[in-house]
């Protein structure tokens, strides 16, 4: 630090600065802000999905926020086949009653966690999904099991209204 | 301007060297010897390069948000008001800007008639922004049609009608605008990408204002030459960077004012309205910022000289150098002409004032003498003044009108010892 005395040209000085800059910075908010989801996308932020024409070993695929959403009634072998696999097997370690609420219903966001493409339904090495883009297996929960996908396909918020529907988001 | 500008760090020392983009910048912003009399009349150059920016980087913005099409255009505007977050303020921001800008226009434009500035040897900086002018006429109006508002539909209406008023090609001509046998979608998409691509030609105009006013640098209140470095000049910075910087704020504190109190002050309610291609509002206006040059048209009774004189009351300002004959260039030392531009700038506000009331009667009447008289002023008024008009002895130096007698006397001893 120097000993020059702080003069009324510093205060000005700097209190000119940090008003410009105050002013500057709130001004170069909305700029950036207007490109968030604006309003009519937020409306658009929840998805109810009535559950009724789905049969067990059937899935359905719903948008929700832009995204398909996989929302599958699982086969009482799926159900078992998913719980039976110890975790330390999987890369990314979750018990299937973490994801599935309702062990009958699996609700998952179907876009794969290595880059983005949807995987297909019950292919794979481990009767799940298969993601053609790059490898990637999961199986009857969503779980990853083999390839370049680091984490378990996602699951979104969702209640069950009633027992026949549900609201993602 | 400058000749050994080094910059400070290293990096932009290797920079400049093989690039010299920051000595261009620095001597045009930094040393540029600028008159040391220039009042705040001289600050709009700068507001309207704050204007321009302005409205570049809001219409980029809005145009993120903006659909151009006949059926989603009105739709999309209100998805921007209610919807987008920030899109009243940056909508509002862009609209009274493109009124802001005109008003900053018009007064630069003032100031450069009532001081000369666009006489010998700057002619050509004059000539740049009479086209600057013209460009920003086309932007505003193309802009004005994208909310595709009544006012929106029926401005683009009369005005792509002006040019059916051409004889025999006419009617080709309107069809090739519109792309179609009426106003609509073609019209609007292309009017879009015209009004975006507009701003950035009069961005590159505007550096060619700018370079061939750094030629001869700035004209004065006093009109005089002054050379460049001697006592009458003060570098740019700091002394007109604060200036401009300070005028700017108050600027600002005006433009804010436009748009957070009173954001539609300036426009028209109509505009709130979808346009109906069935029905025209029962009264339509132009921007205020065209209403001189629509009474203009109005005053005619004529379609095609309407259109041609009102044409003409824009070219005309390209050839305001040379129907100027008068070689001093202040008012100040021109008493005639100092009350001719004063009734001149009266007249044609109230040209404005007639171009918003309905073409009948006594205000039709009173607009073709308005009209008469702008003209009047610039192909008979101003050629003749320079040679019927006494002026007033022009001081020697920028000091010398603000002298006493004494600091004159002084001065002068110093000047013969």
């Amino acid at each position: 630090m120097s000993d020059k005395p702080v003069t009324r040209r510093n205060f000005l000085y700097i209190t000119t600065g940090t008003f410009t800059a105050a002013g500057a910075a709130s001004l170069v908010w909305p700029f950036v802000d207007q490109m968030n989801p604006d309003a009519s996308v937020k409306a658009l932020a929840s998805t109810e999905v009535d559950l009724r024409p789905i049969a067990p070993g059937q899935s359905i695929t719903v948008l929700w926020r832009g995204k398909p959403v996989f929302i599958r009634r699982r086969t009482p072998e799926e159900i078992s086949e998913a719980k039976a696999v110890s975790l330390d097997e999987l890369p990314d370690p979750q018990d299937d009653s973490a994801r599935a609420k309702n062990p009958e219903w699996l609700v998952m966001v179907g876009i794969c966690t290595h880059l983005g493409c949807i995987p297909l339904g019950q292919k794979g090495e481990y009767n799940g999904w298969f993601c053609p883009c790059h490898g990637s297996h999961y199986d009857t929960s969503g779980r990853i099991r083999k390839g370049p996908a680091p984490t378990n396909l996602e699951i979104p918020d969702y209640v069950f209204l009633n027992d026949n529907t549900i609201k993602i988001g | 301007m400058s000749d050994n500008y080094v910059p400070k760090s290293a990096v932009g020392r290797w920079f400049n060297e093989r690039l010299p983009l920051l000595d261009l910048i620095y001597g045009h912003l930094m040393p540029y010897p600028t008159p040391k009399n220039l009042n705040y009349f001289w600050t709009f150059g700068g507001i309207l390069t704050f204007c321009l920016v302005t409205q570049i980087i809001t219409g980029l913005v809005l145009a993120m948000h903006y659909v151009a099409d006949a059926d989603l255009a009105f739709a999309s505007v209100e998805h921007i008001m209610r919807d987008v977050n920030y899109g009243w303020l940056l909508r509002y921001i862009h609209a009274n800007g493109a009124s802001l800008f005109f008003m900053a226009v018009y007064i630069h434009m003032a100031r450069s008639m009532f001081y000369g500035s666009y006489k010998e040897p700057r002619e050509l900086i004059w000539i740049i922004g009479v086209f600057i002018f013209l460009l920003m006429i086309a932007t505003a109006f193309m802009g004005y049609v994208l909310p595709w508002g009544q006012m929106s539909f029926w401005g683009a209406t009369v005005i792509t009608n002006l040019f059916s008023a051409i004889p025999i090609v006419g009617e080709s001509v309107t069809n090739w605008l519109w792309g179609g046998y009426a106003v609509g979608s073609p019209l609007l998409t292309r009017f879009f990408t015209l009004h975006y691509l507009m701003p950035f030609l009069i961005f590159a105009l505007v550096i060619l204002h700018v370079w061939a006013l750094h030629v001869p640098g700035n004209n004065n209140p006093e009109g005089i030459d002054v050379v460049k470095g001697s006592q009458d000049t003060v570098p740019f910075h700091p002394h007109y960077v604060v200036k401009d910087l300070f005028a700017l704020v108050v600027f600002l504190i005006i433009f804010a004012g436009f748009v957070f109190f009173v954001p539609n002050l300036l426009g028209h309610t109509d505009n709130y309205i979808q346009a109906n291609p069935l029905q025209t509002p029962e009264h339509i206006v132009p921007e205020w910022y065209f209403l001189p040059f629509y009474a203009i048209l109005r005053a005619v009774p004529d379609k095609l000289g309407g259109v041609i004189l009102m044409v003409s009351a824009i070219a005309i300002l390209a050839f305001l150098p040379w129907l100027d004959t008068s070689k001093v260039r202040s008012a100040k030392y021109r008493p005639l002409y100092k009350q001719f531009v004063w009734l001149f700038f009266a007249n044609t506000i109230f040209l404005g004032y007639l171009g918003a009331q309905v073409a009948d009667g006594m205000y039709l009447i009173m607009g073709r003498i308005a009209t008469v008289y702008y003209f009047a002023h610039f192909i008979i008024i101003l050629p003749l003044l320079g040679y019927i008009e006494k002026t007033k002895p022009l001081p020697k130096s920028l000091s010398e009108p603000v002298l006493s007698k004494e600091e004159k006397e002084i001065l002068a001893s110093g000047a013969t010892t």
